[in-house]
């Protein structure tokens, strides 16, 4: 059952290890939906900056896994945070990132105990997963072919 | 209802704050600061000064914080005397508070030592919001200045200063600039991008004395080096490194080493009294004992340890240890814990180095546990090192894969990587 709070649901990401192929679709989604032109060719070959998947494909042969921000309910990256930028939305308990904010002095990066958050050089922000703010399901979740990603609903 | 008072309106005030207010919505919560906007970011001075941030970008909270968490923000003003007995602080015009819980989040202040011209019209520190409005104030009639101390804040200040188009000079009495944090390579890795900006970097000496100017008129007008050469500046900025404010708990029961002594609950020895931030000596999970360490994201965190449990939520602080993540002229770089051992040989060292990128990665062990890493140019899995080194795991059978572009999480032993996605 969907749970309610206020407006907002609480979406999560969960990883079945098992079921994970290491096909990296995930990352490839994961990019094309974070850029400009929403369109895998523009997206891989004319946009400047790249666009920057926020899920990242781990490989150890047989294991393999899909890794993004996981939504710490300690939130070692909001505590870290210099400026402000890093916030937790109480309502959703969604870890939220605002690129005006950020500085990109990485210091989450350096607290975050997944290695979620990615280093934007380029804009000198840092990038992790917001769920897919305009999808119902993250684009990351409805392409997996082997279904080892699913979007839950869960308590707050 | 419970009194709290809070001084101090930094990371610290700040994190206690928020942590009483999550508990308890209806106690009264009164901050005192000598600043008079305390909510902003004393990472960003140096932003602020290069101008890549203005002050209202450099708000760490709104300005509606004090208001929307319904505290007493008694801003611009000082606290001068703590009656441990009667529990009552008093204030810079002789007004006294009350409070059931008492939390002390003074911070540090910068270290200036004595020194011949000391007192001339350009010298500054670089830690306050008004270091940096007195500095900027200069720039327009500022050619060069000399930036004594090359820590963290004396690197940050000589990037905003060459970014503004002034001639920089950054002088560090040891070897190597950054020599607290990062081991050699690293450390000539980061002066070759300062030079490179366009910093002229002086080690193994410092400044002797400030010279004015030639007409007198009280201004800064050079520096005289141990060696004896002089350098023309017209501005100096003294960043050495920062001290404990400890004033208001000197010849008070308050157990005070170089700063003040707390539990993991950031409790004083004195009942219902607290301390966080630069002005106490907290835990470190690397030492396993309490030490200074005077940086934003640990003062927050023992705000926040100290508010919960001021309000009656028990909660432990998981500690901190000399961690910092720099990002001067673009060169990414984290190091944590032990990078520069004294005996080396009780260590096991893995390095990775590719100048031409550049990265530069590497990890000490000890008794197969991470004690310490630097990650340079690539640093997106630096987290998740530090996580095994705060948790003290062994990592006898996952030693090969940690500097290898594939570790991650995968790579973790399957009951650590188990434990990780149960946890939400």
């Amino acid at each position: 059952m969907p749970t309610n709070h206020g407006n907002k649901t609480m979406k999560r990401v969960s990883i079945k290890e098992e079921a994970c192929i290491g096909c990296g679709l995930c990352q490839v989604y994961c990019t094309v939906e974070h850029s400009k032109s929403k369109d895998p060719i523009k997206a891989y070959r004319r946009e400047q900056p790249q666009p920057l998947s926020r899920v990242r494909v781990e490989t150890n042969k047989p294991h393999s896994i899909s890794i993004r921000c996981q939504q710490c309910k300690d939130t070692p990256c909001v505590n870290a945070c210099l400026t402000g930028a890093m916030t937790l939305d109480k309502e959703t308990g969604l870890v939220m990132h605002d690129a005006e904010k950020c500085i990109g002095c990485w210091t989450c990066i350096m607290v975050c105990p997944y290695g979620a958050i990615k280093p934007d050089t380029l804009s000198k922000i840092v990038v992790k997963c917001d769920l897919c703010p305009d999808r119902e399901v993250p684009a990351c979740v409805a392409n997996c072919p082997n279904e080892a990603l699913v979007c839950e609903e869960v308590n707050p | 209802m419970t009194k709290y008072v809070i001084i101090g309106g930094s990371a610290g005030g700040i994190g206690a704050v928020e942590a009483i207010r999550e508990v308890d919505p209806v106690g009264t919560v009164t901050v005192i600061s000598e600043e008079k906007v305390p909510q902003y970011s004393r990472p960003m001075i140096s932003e602020y000064v290069s101008k890549e941030a203005t002050l209202n970008s450099m708000k760490y909270r709104g300005d509606q914080f004090w208001k929307n968490n319904n505290v007493q923000a008694l801003t611009g003003r000082a606290a001068t005397k703590i009656d441990f007995t009667k529990k009552q602080v008093e204030l810079d015009g002789g007004d006294k508070i009350s409070y059931e819980k008492l939390l002390i989040a003074t911070g540090g202040k910068p270290f200036v030592p004595r020194m011949e011209g000391g007192e001339k019209d350009g010298v500054f520190t670089f830690t306050e919001l008004s270091s940096a409005e007195g500095i900027e104030a200069k720039l327009e009639h500022s050619k060069s200045a000399v930036v004594i101390g090359g820590g963290l804040i004396g690197v940050s200040a000589s990037e905003a200063l060459v970014k503004r188009g002034i001639k920089v000079t950054l002088v560090e009495l040891k070897d190597n600039i950054l020599n607290l944090i990062l081991d050699k390579t690293a450390s000539d890795m980061a002066e070759k991008v300062l030079t490179e900006a366009g910093v002229t970097v002086i080690t193994g000496q410092t400044v002797q004395r400030i010279l004015g100017k030639k007409d007198n008129d009280g201004s800064v007008g050079g520096v005289v080096m141990t060696d004896g050469k002089q350098i023309p500046c017209d501005l100096v900025v003294v960043a050495i490194g920062v001290i404990p404010r400890t004033e208001l708990v000197k010849e008070t029961p308050v157990k005070l080493n170089r700063g003040i002594v707390v539990d993991r609950f950031m409790r004083t020895n004195i009942p219902d009294v607290y301390a966080c931030g630069d002005v106490a000596e907290a835990h470190d999970f690397l030492i396993n004992g309490n030490r200074l360490l005077p940086l934003w994201p640990l003062a927050h965190m023992g705000g926040r340890v100290a508010g919960y449990n001021m309000a009656g939520k028990k909660a432990e602080y998981a500690g901190g240890t000399v961690m910092s993540s720099l990002k001067y002229f673009d060169l990414l770089t984290i190091a944590v814990g032990t990078v520069n051992p004294k005996e080396l040989d009780d260590y096991e060292v893995l390095v990775e180095l590719k100048p031409e990128k550049p990265v530069y990665k590497k990890i000490l062990l000890k008794d197969n546990v991470i004690v310490g890493f630097i990650f340079l140019g690539e640093i997106e899995k630096a987290g998740i090192l530090l996580r095994l080194l705060k948790n003290h795991v062994d990592v006898s059978t996952i030693k090969e894969e940690l500097l290898s572009d594939d570790f991650g999480i995968v790579t973790l032993p399957e009951q650590l990587r188990q434990e990780m996605f149960v946890v939400n």
